[in-house]
């Protein structure tokens, strides 16, 4: 009955893109296997339980004195022992997948392979694309071509991205269903997700974290691209007439809403970096260069002059009437030292078979076919390694 | 006049804070008013001002205060519902170029309005009430361990929700979520009053939930019947133990963070601003910290209420009391342990993600265990279907869905994909009406003919019933849907058409949930209309199993006029089962608490300290701040805390019983 009444519904959803459970890009399908998988483990106990209710109410309701009644049984051992041991072993299991999975898509490791059947290869240099969330808007800047956008991401299909993220002002999250998972985007700090498309076509990226009054405008489309659209939007972006400097970043990161699409040939290569350390207005000490100070030692006193233009970014000390404050030291390093510091990113070791005991040699068991060993999500072929 | 004296009067309150430009809040207010006139008027009328001074307000009974939390608490439902109703209505229709009807500085605080009241004043004074009332009668008790702390804490509760209430007419509310995480709801993001009246509202309604928990921690650990140890507590009073623990425990970080908030609003300090060090990220982790235990602290007493509904309806003895205790308890030390898993997304490291991810599925285990106790409580049972009962089966079938979808955001790379979506909506929804408010319905059917002396109309029980239950599956199962299909939480117009026959769904779900609340309010009429028929005189109409339901409906001030004697986990039935006889003589005089208005005095400073801080008047919130000292010493030398009721109007009370009992044996 309940299910009948249930059909409307069904074909309703027939209709629907269940973005989240179809997606187009590698990571958000292991994602979604995950979110499948798990269900159907939990369904196990799920369903039964739910029978189980409506059997018990129905069985053992007033009217029917057939069945037996018991007021005074209150325990059984075996049976305590059934009801903490089931929900238990699901969970272990669900647990080691877990852990698993959470390790494998960690949004911070570097891809293992760009689809189920397709390992890295040394070639496929990923590409880097740095995120900042403004209020309300996205922009997207391109280090290795020298371009940036605002509410529009452009990536080819089948090659790695490298997202570096970061916000000017308050939070938000950086989320592509169709690509991967959110990850916050946080003012003076750094997130990183990587991931890779699979298929053309044009998706939506958003805000998943409420950032105020223009929060339902922060969206922008994900473009998935063959290799030479990609190039041609490239070209695109360098043939408009935009340059996004430290003054023209200024002025686009104050607060509007429903932002139109909009393409810069070049960036101030610097740029993101100064964002992140809050430091694009001229003259403002970055955070990575007090961190540096403090972690000397600090100045002292004196140094208390430096923490002035630090104030809060955007409200306090922009423009201030009177000028800008003393400062003692503006920096102790130069923007080009920081942009070539190494990063750390999570390497994917390129064995991928799981350890078997420290310093043990690994049984010689090669499984007939590799695929067979498919729960592990993520892994890829022994073959590869 | 001088502006900077009008300034220092009435610091940042000014005209302009009266929202008479938006209409919908104009009308509101005109309902209100009206409302609240007509309220006053008939108090007036019938001359009640001191009848509910003296009898209600001043009170120190805690049945008398469990009543007045669950008549606040119905009453903030039917404020957070209207919230809720308003944004389901602007979700329906905000689509293909629309702009819906309200304005994105109303629509935000809408929606952390909604959140809020649900959470801290209607779910809290619920659960607090019913624990208040039923607790002490459970164990045999004459009343809480500190009776005047009690009365404090209930007003402190009023006083908080006065300041919420208040910034829909005055100023505005925060435009932030419920949680308020900064910096959005730092100064410089949110100048205006919105965050200060969040701050201050749960700040002062904080003390009140935090000291009565302290108060019935003490009362269940001091004060319980001769021979009721531990493990013959009711499971109710169990659930009620490790609420309060969670209450004493947590309440202090988010009254902590709140504070460090308040600070870096209020003198510029930077805990949690981007620059100087200050870091956001402390807030959500602390905020969390606090939050987490919250939602045990709201559904712990709710399976209390599930194993005595169970248990009663079905004529038999709770199945495995002692996992279930064990169940409660390790419930409660593994929900300090998972805070982490609602923020998987900001960049925590995968070793430290999977760990708090499977902590939060370790605690399905003891959950999943008490399911089934309540499952093997109903096979070979006699279960008679009235309210109560309805509630728990359908708690059972909806409650597991919910925590299936739980452990499903437990598992983190599954939550990067649904955080914050509108299935996580969905989610909290599901456990918490589905979890909580069943429970709190059920509690309220079963417990409402100890209060009153009548049970509850069944037929608009069952109305309210089905229009809940029904309304529940039509309004969160679409954002089950929504959140599969990638549409995020809090969103005010939306561009995709396809979507919108979902929101329709669901806000036909919240008209049906309409339908339910106003369905349990004219139960609530109709019972006391038909109050005679609904009688109850025997004390125990359900034939239930615990000692509230030994002595009489509603109970005699001094609630048994012997203390009981306890030899079974099932008290009552136990007593029934053997025969029990009510002494009918040798009464003596009862040592009582005396009534007090220092309580609701305190709290109306407080509230008015906190109006203060929120405006910037600062003469204000040192001299209410002054006055709350004063008052506080002032009532340490109050000596006439308590009196005894006399033998003969303890005999005259007992006789009345007797009589009672007797005309209801002969019929």
């Amino acid at each position: 009955m309940k299910l009948l009444a249930l059909l409307p519904f069904a074909a309703l959803l027939g209709g629907c893109d269940f973005v989240v459970l179809a997606p187009a890009g590698d990571v958000a399908v292991q994602q979604r296997d995950l979110v499948v998988i798990s269900t159907i483990l939990m369904l196990i106990i799920v369903l039964p339980v739910m029978a189980l209710t409506v059997f018990f109410a129905w069985r053992y309701r007033q009217s029917n004195t057939a069945a037996p009644y018991e007021p005074e049984w209150d325990h059984s051992t075996q049976l305590e022992l059934v009801i903490w041991s089931a929900p238990l072993l699901i969970i272990i299991c669900l647990g080691a997948l877990t852990w698993m999975g959470t390790h494998l898509l960690d949004p911070y490791r570097s891809l293992g392979r760009i689809a189920a059947d397709k390992p890295i290869q040394s070639k496929d240099a990923p590409l880097n694309v740095e995120v900042v969330a403004l209020d309300w808007k996205w922009l997207f800047i391109y280090p290795d071509y020298g371009v940036a956008a605002v509410n529009e991401l452009a990536a080819p299909i089948d090659r790695p991205i490298r997202f570096r993220i970061t916000a000017s002002s308050v939070m938000n999250s950086f989320y592509i269903p169709a690509l991967a998972g959110q990850i916050y985007a946080m003012p003076g700090m750094e997130t990183k997700l990587h991931a890779v498309a699979n298929k053309e076509g044009t998706y939506r990226g958003f805000s998943a974290n409420y950032s105020g009054a223009g929060f339902s405008g922060m969206h922008f489309e994900f473009k998935s691209l063959s290799g030479a659209d990609f190039d041609k939007w490239i070209g695109t972006a360098r043939a408009s007439g935009n340059m996004l400097g430290r003054t023209d970043y200024l002025q686009l990161e104050r607060p509007s809403q429903n932002d139109p699409v909009r393409l810069y040939r070049s960036v101030d290569r610097d740029l993101y970096k100064a964002i992140l350390n809050m430091c694009v207005e001229p003259g403002k000490m970055c955070m990575s260069e007090m961190m540096a100070i403090d972690a000397k030692g600090g100045l002292g006193r004196e140094g208390l002059n430096n923490t002035l233009p630090l104030t809060y970014d955007k409200y306090a000390r922009r423009g201030a009437p009177l000028g800008t404050e003393p400062t003692f030291v503006a920096g102790i390093c130069s923007m080009d030292e920081i942009k070539d510091a190494p990063s750390r990113d999570v390497l994917a070791p390129l064995d991928l078979t799981p350890l078997r005991g420290v310093g043990l040699q690994r049984p010689p068991f090669s499984p007939a076919h590799p695929s067979s060993t498919s729960l592990l999500l993520g892994q890829r072929p022994k073959s590869d390694s | 006049m001088n502006p900077d004296l009008i300034k220092m009067i009435f610091g940042r309150l000014n005209l302009d804070a009266l929202p008479l430009h938006e209409p919908i809040l104009v009308g509101t207010f005109a309902v209100v008013a009206t409302g609240g006139l007509a309220l006053f008027a008939i108090v007036t009328y019938f001359r009640l001002w001191t009848y509910l001074w003296r009898e209600w307000f001043t009170t120190v009974d805690h049945k008398r205060i469990g009543i007045m939390y669950m008549i606040l608490g119905i009453v903030m439902l039917l404020r957070g519902f209207a919230d809720a109703l308003m944004m389901r209505l602007q979700q329906a229709i905000a689509f293909n170029g629309s702009d819906g009807y309200l304005p994105a500085h109303h629509y935000d605080q809408v929606f952390t309005a909604h959140g809020v009241i649900m959470i801290f004043f209607v779910a809290m004074p619920l659960v607090t009430g019913l624990m208040n009332y039923v607790v002490p009668l459970q164990i045999g008790a004459r009343d809480v361990s500190f009776p005047f702390l009690n009365n404090f804490s209930f007003w402190m509760t009023v006083g908080g929700a006065v300041l919420v209430m208040m910034s829909l007419f005055v100023g505005e509310f925060a435009r932030t979520g419920w949680l308020a995480y900064p910096p959005l709801s730092n100064i410089g993001y949110s100048p205006d009053v919105g965050v200060d009246y969040y701050i201050w509202g749960l700040q002062v309604a904080g003390v009140g939930t935090t000291l009565s928990g302290i108060n019935l921690v003490c009362t269940i650990v001091k004060l319980r019947a001769p021979g009721m140890t531990m493990m013959k507590m009711p499971v109710f009073t169990w659930t009620s133990l490790c609420t309060n623990v969670l209450i004493v425990a947590s309440f202090p970080v988010l009254t902590a963070v709140l504070a460090l908030l308040s600070l870096d609003r209020y003198v510029g300090t930077n805990f949690f601003t981007n620059d100087f060090g200050g870091n956001p990220m402390m807030y959500v982790n602390l905020i969390w910290i606090w939050g987490h235990p919250e939602v045990y602290i709201l559904v712990l007493p709710a399976f209390g209420i599930f194993s005595e509904v169970t248990a009663t309806f079905s004529g038999k003895r709770l199945f495995g009391y002692t996992s279930m205790v064990y169940a409660t308890v390790v419930i409660t030390i593994l929900s300090y342990l998972v805070w982490l898993h609602h923020f998987f997304t900001m960049g925590s490291g995968a070793s430290v993600n999977s760990f708090f991810g499977i902590t939060t599925m370790i605690i399905s285990i003891p959950t999943g265990a008490k399911m089934f106790n309540w499952l093997f409580t109903m096979y070979r049972g006699r279960i008679r279907f009235e309210l109560p009962m309805m509630w728990t089966v359908a708690f059972m079938l909806t409650f597991v869905i919910g925590g299936m979808t739980g452990v499903l955001l437990a598992v983190p790379p599954a939550d990067f994909v649904l955080h914050n979506s509108l299935f996580l909506i969905a989610h909290f929804h599901n456990v918490i009406i589905g979890g909580v408010l069943f429970g709190l319905f059920a509690g309220i059917n079963y417990w409402f003919p100890k209060a009153f002396g009548f049970k509850l109309d069944p037929f608009w029980g069952k109305l309210s019933f089905w229009f809940w239950v029904s309304g529940f599956y039509f309004a969160f199962m679409p954002l089950y849907v929504l959140g599969l299909m990638g549409v995020t939480r809090r969103l005010r117009v939306f561009d995709d058409p396809s979507l919108q026959i979902w929101f329709v769904i669901a806000a036909f779900g919240a008209f049906l949930i309409l339908l339910g609340i106003g369905a349990m309010l004219v139960q609530f009429a109709v019972s006391i209309l038909r109050r005679e028929q609904l009688k109850d005189t025997t004390g125990d109409p359900w034939d239930a199993r615990t000692l509230e339901w030994a002595t009489s409906s509603p109970p005699p001030d001094y609630n048994f006029a012997f203390t009981p004697v306890v030899y079974d986990n099932d008290a009552w039935w136990d007593m029934k089962r053997r025969g029990y006889r009510r002494p009918l003589t040798g009464f003596k005089p009862i040592h009582m608490p005396s009534n007090t208005g220092t309580g609701i005095i305190l709290a109306g400073f407080a509230t008015v300290m906190g109006f203060a801080l929120i405006w910037y008047i600062w003469w204000l919130a040192a001299v209410s701040f002054v006055a709350l000292l004063a008052v506080a010493i002032g009532h340490t030398f109050n000596y006439h805390r308590d009196f005894h009721i006399p033998a003969d109007e303890v005999v005259r009370t007992e006789d009345t019983r007797t009589r009672v009992l007797a005309a209801g044996a002969q019929t």
